[in-house]
């Protein structure tokens, strides 16, 4: 009980000395704010784009190209062995002579097909897996699908689909990265505002020390300042990437409506703004232990006076 | 009560502060140090809340050798003994209640309780109508008041007071000595450096002389 009020008193106290230097500890709280924000909009942008690539509806149909060797017959039962599949809804049977007339009628180069002594075209299957396929699941499947005996070729029409996922994979490293200095910075930031701070309070740590405050005491308000600090400029990270998401919103829609794409960008809500919130807190209160840990242990009220 | 034994400090540089000094203050004596300034007095009550460790010899308070107290436990013993500067060490940005609450708000002290000593306390010192003032704005001497209650507001059986009246008038030096009686009265035990002389031969305690940081 008296561990819990002197807690209370203590994060309440140091929220009185941020309020008495509001000025310069809002500019700190705001330099924490966009750092965090930054790559928070960044994540929850890839977020939305990964979502894209995983509930795609143009599931890309698998063309099959089958051995020369094997018989009508044969691709037959293989159409049937590939329809059985999991995870396959349904495939078309297209043989080598039917792919060569759609070529040439496509192309108006039927008479150069003709000199050809031989067929050039092999037998497809075209295959098309469910739609609720991962990426992941639909590669696991392509692999499974070339190993069938019979089948030379899978090529799966999904180049788009691949491009936005190695897009995403390298935006989010980059992100990754960026992150990471930035929380660095927040860190730093902290720390050299508690740093600050101490000096400041240099004369009243050494008199709290002088008459009996324990490490722990004398620890307590600065950690707390830490914690204040964290939690405003999480907040405030919250609020500037949902109004930047916002803003960005209606253009990105737009142009998502242009690829046909249904793809909404949806903003930091509470789930995502807690966690924003809860990491400027930890690495706030990771900066002030720092901070604290390094410089209070040194002003003891025996040296030099 | 606080026992010296053979006690040297040395401040680095080779600066010798104290010389080998052995004597023994037992409970509820008062003492004065006295001596010019630089020969040691300060030292000599700096090492008893462990402000400052020896370089030889033992200091013992309340049958515990300092020597083998651990960094975690000098809160505790500087909360049994209560300090006076000749600065005040007050802190500027609090009122005087709270600074006088200081030692009971870190030794946890429930609210009510709290209250009711440091008013007890200012008003021994005879400050319970400023509690709400700015420390800046008392004189010296109620600056000197408000230290004293601070020191006793948690009742420690040991007073410690460098250099109490330094800045003072007469009239206030004496004020203050009479509050330090009334403390001794019930029993606390008070060590007080002085180089006031006459003050201290008037008021007849016994005296340790300090020259060149050892005992004359």
């Amino acid at each position: 009980m008296r561990f819990f009020t002197q807690h209370i008193s203590a994060a309440i106290g140091a929220l009185g000395e941020f309020q008495r230097r509001l000025t310069s500890n809002l500019m700190t709280t705001t330099v924490i704010g966009i750092a965090l924000a930054l790559p928070a909009i960044f994540i929850l942008a890839l977020d939305n784009l990964a979502e894209i690539s995983q509930d795609w509806d143009g599931t890309p149909s698998a063309n099959l190209y089958l051995e020369r060797t094997l018989s009508e017959p044969e691709q037959a039962a293989l159409q049937t062995q590939i329809d059985e599949l999991a995870g396959i809804t349904g495939s078309i049977l297209i043989g080598a002579e039917q792919g060569k007339t759609t070529f040439a009628e496509r192309t108006g180069m039927a008479e150069m097909l003709n000199l050809l002594e031989e067929n050039p075209f092999p037998a497809v299957i075209q295959a098309t897996p469910v739609s609720t396929l991962a990426p992941n699941e639909v590669a696991e499947l392509v692999n499974q699908l070339a190993d069938l005996p019979g089948v030379e070729d899978v090529r799966l029409d999904q180049t788009w689909l691949q491009r936005l996922q190695t897009i995403v994979e390298l935006a989010s490293r980059a992100t990754g990265l960026i992150g990471a200095l930035l929380a660095i910075a927040v860190v730093l930031v902290v720390g050299n505002t508690i740093r600050l701070d101490i000096e400041n309070r240099r004369s009243e740590i050494e008199i709290m020390k002088l008459i009996g405050g324990t490490d722990a005491f004398v620890r307590r308000p600065f950690v707390y300042a830490g914690f204040w600090h964290g939690l405003i400029g999480g907040m405030l990270a919250w609020i500037l990437s949902a109004i930047v998401i916002t803003v960005i919103a209606r253009p990105a829609n737009r142009l998502a409506g242009l690829y046909d794409s249904g793809f909404a960008l949806s903003g930091p809500w509470l789930a995502d703004g807690l966690t924003i919130v809860a990491t400027g807190v930890l690495l706030s209160l990771t900066g002030a232990w720092v901070a604290v840990t390094q410089h209070l242990r040194r002003i003891e009220p025996g040296e030099g006076t | 009560m606080i026992r010296f034994h053979g006690v040297a400090k040395r401040y680095p540089g080779g600066n010798d502060a104290l010389r080998g000094i052995s004597f023994e203050v037992t409970q509820g004596e008062m003492v004065f140090v006295t001596g010019p300034s630089g020969a040691g007095k300060s030292t000599l009550l700096r090492l008893i809340p462990l402000l400052e460790r020896p370089t030889r010899g033992s200091v013992i308070v309340n049958d515990v050798n300092l020597s083998t107290l651990t960094r975690r436990r000098i809160p505790y013993l500087r909360r049994s003994i209560g300090m006076i500067f000749q600065d005040h060490r007050l802190l500027p940005d609090r009122s005087v209640f709270d600074n006088v609450a200081l030692p009971l708000v870190i030794a946890g002290f429930e609210h009510k309780e709290t209250q009711r000593r440091v008013r007890a306390a200012l008003d021994k010192v005879g400050l319970l109508e400023r509690e709400r003032s700015d420390p800046a704005t008392l004189s010296g001497g109620e600056q000197q008041r408000v230290g004293i209650a601070r020191a006793v507001v948690s009742r420690p059986p040991i007073l410690l007071a460098d250099e109490p009246t330094g800045n003072l008038d007469p009239a206030l030096s004496e004020e203050i000595m009479r509050l330090f009686e009334q403390f001794n009265r019930v029993g606390v035990t008070l060590i007080i450096a002085s180089h006031d002389h006459a003050l201290v031969e008037r008021l007849g305690y016994r005296r340790v002389h300090l020259t060149d940081g050892a005992l004359a």
